[in-house]
């Protein structure tokens, strides 16, 4: 698509030249990928950093004429109420440091539960012998397919009935025990590794609740890290179960918090600067992330060399 | 709860752990396990917690989501049955063959262009870098939660500020209402989605294709093949486990288009435009709290998905023999 194909019986020079004019075609197109996926972010904070009164008159200058913080102090609630609204405000904050640290323990407690629980369900799936394995795992499976919407409703019904709504127990109580893709994923890690370990350790005398912990666990520490964090981008960026169970301040995650600052922002004409600014700070989690384990991700992603 | 990302990741550890080769194994080591006995007790300690959670938030919701189908339900009072009239309603209900044919719409625009993007997107990076730095910028949009990447686009898009239209009017075209518009609003959605997750679809994709054994390249080079001929008869062809399970996977997480909508200040308008049917769902549910309605709508989705579902094993089996 990007670069044509060449003839057959072209002339040799021709040919190189043909081939170093593609390869310039697809290294512009590869740019430009990168431009389009990467420059949003930058507008983002571009607009973070204009004062509201200039965005009518200020509107494309690759960086704002007068630069300031006033979003970022508005949107954590660091300004007056007047000075909020002066700035063209609703009055209404983030609450960014709360938001972030009720996310971390959403998306903290349900990665860490899931991954070791799910762990020793995928290693019994993988491992031992028990009647009704493949039926149980088959049954697992399915639970992959069913769309979330048609268990949430029920369980929010549970949740609501136990008087749980409001609370940390009922946000993370329906993903924390299992979930049925990292299941399948650590049984397909576990069949993949050799058994010679674990039989090793069975003739030390070691049962297979000792072999699991003390053998199997230890091994399997890159791809237990590596489901663990993609649970935890699950649960950092899962808005409707949040939204609906989370609602109050004091259990309202991140992606809930952006949701509602932006419902408080006026329709008719939205505190765009306000709304960027909180945007960037929610991103900044990411980023660090990035920073720190994109090489991870990237290679989570990179199924290459197992066959 | 994040469909398009849960089975994403499902297709790259599919494709990574070879579903079908692992259980191959598993069922010859199960062939000759004569005189070993079973670990009956011990696997269900192992299997408790999951088995627990299954149970409870999995099994139960089913089978209650299923009860509640046929009854009347409110949240606040108990469900009290009614037979099969949600059933009835919903067959008569042009907002629920209109959510079917906006979330179809939605559908088709995202998985086209986020796969055809995808694909040369990872032909590019195939053919030019192996670059780790690459691979992370491109996969930024699709970790950056869905409700951040819409507010952003709403502002990018914006009818009157947004620097998408200030481009447009610069260039002496018209400013657009891309969100006010009935016929721009849905592409306008699907197209946010794609390119939040073109690049880690992408990944996906070049992630297949280094599994390709280099000497076929070698040879195609050899006989004169450019670049487009390879692309298509070898790639292609060879990408194509892969290729089915990204795109019947996507297409099922496509379905549950909700987050983007949600926060779109016209609410699943203008005039319907946008009320896909896990946007409908959810009103039905917890502004009209109509809950025994919002099941039945749900269990047309189950359905419909499941065969979905269906299609993709029969593209999973078929793929078999590319592998060999």
């Amino acid at each position: 698509m990007t670069t044509e194909s060449l003839p057959v019986a072209a002339a040799r020079p021709a040919r190189r030249r043909r081939i170093r004019i593609g390869r310039s075609t697809a290294w512009v197109l590869l740019i430009l990928a990168l431009v389009l996926t990467l420059f949003p972010f930058y507008w983002m904070i571009r607009t973070a950093l204009t004062p509201a009164a200039d965005l009518a008159t200020d509107t494309s200058s690759i960086w704002p004429h007068h630069a300031t913080l006033i979003n970022f102090e508005r949107v954590l609630g660091l300004t007056t109420t007047a000075q909020d609204i002066a700035a063209g405000g609703s009055g209404a904050t983030l609450d960014f440091l709360v938001s972030l640290r009720n996310s971390i323990i959403y998306a903290g407690l349900i990665a860490a539960g899931q991954t070791l629980l799910c762990a020793m369900a995928g290693y019994a799936f993988a491992r031992l012998r028990f009647r009704g394995r493949e039926l149980l795992f088959g049954v697992f499976v399915m639970a992959l397919m069913v769309p979330p919407i048609f268990t949430l409703l029920p369980n929010f019904a549970l949740v609501k009935s136990l008087g749980w709504i409001g609370t940390f127990q009922g946000l993370i109580a329906p993903s924390l025990l299992m979930t049925p893709f990292a299941v399948f994923f650590l049984r397909q890690f576990f069949l993949s590794i050799p058994t010679e370990v674990e039989e090793a350790a069975a003739l030390d005398g070691a049962g297979r609740w000792i072999q699991f912990w003390r053998v199997v666990l230890p091994m399997s520490r890159g791809p237990l890290f590596t489901i663990g964090l993609i649970n935890a981008v699950w649960g950092w960026k899962d808005y409707l179960w949040p939204l609906l169970v989370g609602p109050d301040q004091n259990t309202r995650v991140l992606t809930a918090a952006l949701g509602i600052f932006l419902q408080q922002s006026p329709n008719s004409a939205p505190d765009w600067t306000g709304l960027m600014a909180a945007a960037v700070l929610a991103v900044v989690p990411v980023a660090l992330l990035l920073v720190f384990f994109g090489r991870r991700l990237v290679e989570s992603l990179n199924f290459t060399g197992i066959k | 709860m994040a469909g398009t990302d849960l089975s994403g990741g499902a297709v790259a550890v599919a494709a990574r752990q070879r579903p079908w080769a692992a259980r191959g194994e598993s069922d010859a080591r199960r062939g000759r396990r004569p005189a070993r006995r079973g670990d009956g007790r011990i696997a269900w300690v192992f299997l408790a917690p999951a088995l627990i959670g299954f149970a409870l938030f999995y099994l139960y919701p089913t089978i209650r989501g299923a009860y509640f189908s046929f009854t009347d339900y409110d949240l606040l009072s108990s469900p009290h049955s009614v037979g099969f009239a949600n059933y009835t309603a919903l067959w008569h209900d042009p907002l629920y063959w209109n959510a079917l044919r906006v979330t179809l719409q939605y559908v088709v625009i995202n998985i086209v262009s986020q796969t055809v993007l995808a694909l040369a997107l990872a032909w590019l990076m195939f053919r030019l870098t192996r670059s780790v730095l690459v691979r992370v910028l491109l996969l930024v949009p699709w970790l950056v939660p869905n409700v951040a990447v819409g507010l952003l686009w709403l502002w990018l898009l914006d009818a009157n500020l947004g620097l998408v239209n200030h481009l447009i009017t610069a260039v002496g075209g018209s400013s657009q209402g891309f969100f006010t518009t009935p016929s721009l609003a849905m592409p306008t959605i699907a197209m946010i989605n794609t390119w939040q997750y073109t690049g880690y679809t992408a990944l996906l994709f070049y992630a297949g294709m280094l599994q390709i054994p280099g000497n076929l390249y070698e040879s195609a080079r050899l006989d004169g093949a450019g670049e487009l001929r390879t692309f298509t008869r070898i790639t292609l062809p060879l990408l194509r486990p892969i290729l089915a399970l990204v795109l019947v996977v996507s297409l099922i997480g496509s379905f549950q288009i909700f987050d983007t909508i949600s926060i779109t200040p016209t609410h699943g308008g203008p005039i319907n435009a946008t009320r896909a049917v896990y946007y409908y769902i959810y009103e039905l549910a917890f502004t009209q709290f109509r809950m025994g309605y919002a099941c039945a709508v749900a269990m047309t989705l189950v359905l419909i998905l499941g065969l979905l579902t269906f299609v993709q094993m029969r593209l999973l089996r078929a793929s078999r023999s590319d592998l060999s």
